[in-house]
């Protein structure tokens, strides 16, 4: 009896002076505590992260051999030649356009609602816009895609709204146009612009208004201070300190759209975008090396975008 | 300096829900004067001085610049310019783009400009620093970049908002003497907030002293430290022994409060008869803190209540003013050097 209690009493002090040798030698050794925290995460990031990137990039050097059918492995341009013929590079031209705009609405349409969520609601006000802001990320995209395409349909609540008002002959000729327009809203690149629009703008509002956030109030009284009227307070200072974060949101509305193949599918016509590209390649056709390519081709103008960013000083008040 | 009069409160009261954060405050700040608003955090000063840049609008009253009403101007139409107690300099600009911000709002041509900023850091002694970033510059560094970008529009009323308080000790007083001499120097009308009374002593014409959004006093550093108005005013600016009730009554023979400077009462030994003229009472000595220059000591007085003593270590070494501790004294201080109070 007191020997089982003479092992209870030496492991009750036994054990807190282990743990307390065991933190102060990793107290010393920060690198290890790095090694430790940082060492699954990066393994994974390497291996299944990049390495995949990479495997990409290896792939688009391959080309598809038109008789067999079947991949060569082999280090060749070929690919890259064929995804710079008239025919492909008009879908990545036309994708990214449709990224740049649906960026540029995004930016237009998130930033008034981001300035009021980061310098006028109240802490309560607050949480409830985040909510708001966040609440669709809650729902399947897919889901919400598809609820667009019934709005957008030609039997759908715009087009009925649309007639309320007696408006139809703006919208017919809106669908008339060359190269945006399309059957209805629902089978259209105005149909895809708005739901494009829509679906990524909780990404943009929400880094612009981090960013605005970050910008102390007294920065824009002292501009007004100094004789500023409010535009120009948010010309020079408000606007040039809130640019991180317009180009942080426009990299996920840029390169989400590049890459999306759901919406063009659902709401596209005939004309290809680059997501669909991707996916009738390595679908279909099994031709790996120009899917491959094809997402090749997004990264190299995210790369090009960035740059230009950088360029314009988007990353200065960082 | 004239006695015109440069901003003119009448009135005013800025509520905030149920808080009174002014509450009818009127007063007159001299055209050319350097005017401090002194009080503790939460007084009201730094609010009035938002009213007066326009940052905020009054409840109620008014307030004239130069006999102009602005009380509902934004800032941007107000001849006034601001130094905040952050700096608020614009991060992404240099040291001579945030200098020349006003005058680039004001569409001053280019050249010029460039002439005016060097003049402007020359003043503020900053020469060649128009390319730096307000992120590679020290505290104080900022806090002149900060100044000349006000000074350089020639506002007609410079507002400076606790300015130096992030400076430590030296740096501080160096800038007090430097703003002083400025402010000399371009001849504009100075309203400077602050909590700290011996700032306000050193470098103001006026000081208006603030508690709870009111005003309690409006006069010159001598007048506030020699004849406080009120208990805070005394209490508040320098420090001062508040005497009362019974305790004043014992000394003086009424009860109505009155203050003391530490530095007006003599320490004398218990048998010394008090001359004419003069008040006095006995107690304990109970802390002695030795400041090289001066000595303070705590007085417990006989009669219950305690006073602040200070004395100059004229002849008397630390070993000597710590032997005092625990004797027993006569305190005695000459009847002018009391200020009776409203309570």
């Amino acid at each position: 009896m007191s020997g089982s209690y003479g092992a209870v009493t030496t492991s009750a002090i036994w054990k807190p002076e282990m743990l307390r040798r065991f933190s102060t030698y990793l107290y010393l050794r920060p690198w290890l505590v790095l090694l430790l925290l940082l060492g699954p995460p990066m393994l994974y990031m390497l291996v299944v992260y990049l390495g995949s990137l990479f495997a990409l990039l290896i792939n688009s050097f391959f080309y598809l051999d038109g008789y067999t059918g079947k991949v060569v492995h082999q280090f060749t341009l070929k690919t890259y030649a064929e995804l710079l013929q008239p025919s492909n590079m008009e879908i990545i031209l036309r994708t990214v356009v449709m990224a740049g705009a649906v960026t540029v609405a995004d930016a237009l349409v998130a930033f008034p609602l981001a300035y009021y969520m980061a310098k006028h609601s109240s802490p309560k006000m607050k949480t409830w816009l985040y909510i708001a802001v966040t609440l669709p990320l809650w729902s399947s995209y897919l889901v919400r895609v598809y609820a667009w395409k019934l709005i957008l349909a030609k039997e759908g609540i715009i087009s009925w709204f649309v007639n309320l008002l007696g408006l139809d002959g703006v919208l017919s000729w809106l669908l008339h146009l060359p190269g945006i327009g399309g059957s209805s809203l629902s089978l259209s690149p105005i149909g895809m612009f708005i739901v494009f629009t829509y679906i990524w703008l909780p990404y943009m509002i929400l880094p612009i208004q981090t960013a605005l956030e970050r910008v102390p109030k007294s920065l824009m009284e002292a501009s007004g201070d100094l004789g500023a009227k409010p535009a120009s307070t948010f010309r020079f200072v408000t606007l040039p300190l809130a640019f991180p974060g317009v180009v942080a949101g426009s990299i996920f509305t840029f390169s989400l759209t590049l890459g999306d193949f759901i919406v063009p599918l659902s709401l596209g016509n005939s004309r290809f975008f680059i997501g669909q590209a991707v996916y009738s390649h390595q679908g279909t056709s099994g031709n790996i090396p120009l899917a491959a390519a094809f997402t090749v081709g997004p990264v190299v103008i995210m790369i090009i975008y960035l740059l230009f960013a950088r360029k314009l000083g988007a990353f200065d008040a960082l | 300096m004239n006695n015109n009069s440069a901003v003119t409160f009448e009135g005013v009261c800025r509520y905030f829900g149920e808080v009174r954060a002014v509450d009818n405050v009127s007063l007159i700040v001299r055209d050319g004067e350097f005017f401090s608003m002194l009080g503790p955090s939460g007084s009201g000063k730094t609010t009035c001085l938002r009213l007066i840049a326009g940052f905020d609008r009054p409840t109620a009253g008014r307030i004239l610049l130069y006999d102009q009403d602005v009380s509902q101007l934004p800032p941007y139409e107000r001849d006034v310019n601001t130094v905040f107690q952050d700096y608020a300099l614009f991060p992404h600009m240099t040291v001579g783009e945030n200098v020349a911000y006003g005058l680039m709002i004001k569409k001053v041509p280019k050249l010029e400009r460039q002439r005016r900023v060097e003049e402007m850091l020359d003043l503020v002694r900053l020469p060649k620093m128009a390319l730096r970033k307000p992120g590679q510059l020290s505290g104080g560094q900022r806090q002149r970049v900060a100044l000349a970008r006000a000074l350089i529009n020639n506002p007609k009323v410079l507002l400076l908002d606790e300015p130096l308080g992030a400076l430590d000790l030296k740096l501080r007083q160096q800038m007090q003497i430097e703003l002083k001499t400025i402010q000399k120097r371009v001849g504009i009308t100075f309203i400077y907030v602050t909590h700290d009374q011996e700032e306000a002593l050193t470098m103001s014409d006026r000081i208006a002293v603030f508690n709870q959004g009111n005003v309690e006093q409006v006069g010159t550093p001598t007048d506030i430290y020699e004849h406080p108005a009120t208990l805070f005013a005394a209490g508040f600016v320098g420090v001062s022994n508040l005497i009362r009730d019974e305790l004043a009554e014992r000394i003086t023979g009424t009860q109505q409060p009155f203050s003391i400077r530490p530095e007006k009462i003599r320490l004398a030994p218990l048998a010394e008869i008090p001359g004419p003229n003069t008040f006095s009472t006995t107690g304990c000595v109970g802390d002695v803190i030795y400041l090289g220059i001066l000595t303070r000591y705590l007085v417990e007085l006989d009669g219950g209540g305690d006073l602040v003593v200070v004395q100059q270590n004229l002849e008397t070494t630390s070993m000597d003013v710590l032997s005092a501790k625990g004797q027993h004294v006569r305190l005695i201080w000459s009847c002018d050097h009391i200020r009776h109070l409203e309570t």
